[in-house]
């Protein structure tokens, strides 16, 4: 897949006092996800082209992409597209790259949500609320072995814009 | 166009009480911010300012300081020549009970387009503020030196 011409729409960086190893292990691992990711799970199968999945903690598929760029324990890119009906359609798909960087005795990750065309800042809230969420939670885990448990319903202007274009949470 | 603006959430198994006294205790910043000093007696209209090993770095005055809700002050680069002369800017923090958790959310803005500053608070926060959140949450903050950002001029 081309994505030359995505553009980042989001970036979120965090610092974690853990190992670039560490921190890939926690992006890409089942049983680790789980703990950070609001109870779902990543499923990746580490190759370019491999499948990426995100499940909700019942086990549907809600999250479906490739991996575009795979590089361990510094790089990896994947399409990250939510399986709402019409959403993929309607936005187009969804890019999300984490980069992993060795800084002093931290790690510096840094999230970055891509698109290939221009969303309001209402479609990208989603991602504004959730990532925060989602990485200040991997931190935790990986800091003090306990993740946080963070309440959080999608954003009210997301829904109101989606369901504006015609694409239905389920 | 993008607003030239910057804004970080950070979500803290913590107490806004902590958090406050974090944003506004040299004993927690020397930890969290470089080894920075935080210069202040936190009413509003009083003169703020940062000093890093005895160097004033940036200068303020506090505009609200609700404890330990809200704290707000304008913030000037006082440093480097070129953000020096860059119109003051203003930092918000918001602090939010979450569940059993703190959300707090940093909100730098006022920049000119093309903002010098702009770009060195963009590398400068998410740092300085995972560091507060693993001091808060583990008891030690990060070791990252400030010269690893890549921060011109720093």
């Amino acid at each position: 897949m081309n994505i030359d011409h995505f553009k980042p729409a989001t970036v979120y960086t965090i610092y974690i006092a853990s190992t670039p190893e560490k921190v890939w292990q926690a992006l890409t691992t089942t049983e680790f996800s789980r703990k950070y990711f609001f109870g779902n799970s990543v499923e990746v199968d580490l190759k370019v082209g491999g499948a990426f999945i995100v499940r909700t903690p019942d086990g549907a598929l809600h999250i479906s992409g490739e991996v575009i760029e795979c590089a361990p324990p510094r790089r990896l890119s994947v399409t990250f597209n939510v399986n709402w009906p019409e959403l993929i359609e309607k936005l187009g798909p969804t890019l999300v790259t984490y980069e992993i960087e060795a800084v002093g005795e931290a790690v510096r990750l840094t999230m970055t949500e891509s698109h290939d065309r221009p969303l309001s800042d209402d479609i990208l809230e989603g991602g504004r609320q959730g990532w925060p969420a989602i990485l200040s939670s991997l931190k935790s885990v990986l800091e003090t072995g306990a993740p946080l448990l963070i309440q959080m319903e999608p954003p009210k202007r997301m829904l109101a814009a989606l369901k504006a274009m015609g694409i239905g949470a389920p | 166009m993008p607003k030239p603006e910057f804004v970080y959430v950070s979500y803290i198994e913590t107490t806004p009480e902590k958090v406050w006294e974090a944003l506004t205790s040299s004993e927690f910043s020397r930890q969290y911010w470089f080894g920075t000093e935080l210069r202040s007696d936190w009413k509003v209209g009083s003169p703020f300012a940062l000093v890093m090993n005895g160097t004033t770095t940036d200068v303020g005055e506090i505009l609200e300081a609700d404890p330990p809700r809200r704290l707000s002050y304008t913030f000037r680069h006082v440093l480097d020549d070129d953000m020096r002369n860059e119109r003051p800017t203003k930092v918000v923090f918001a602090i939010e009970p979450h569940g059993k958790l703190v959300k707090l959310t940093l909100t730098h803005q006022g920049f000119a387009e093309g903002s010098k500053l702009l770009d060195g608070i963009s590398k400068g926060w998410p740092a300085i503020l995972s560091s507060l959140k693993s001091l808060l949450e583990s008891g030690t903050a990060l070791a990252i030196p400030v010269s690893a950002l890549g921060i011109e001029g720093m």
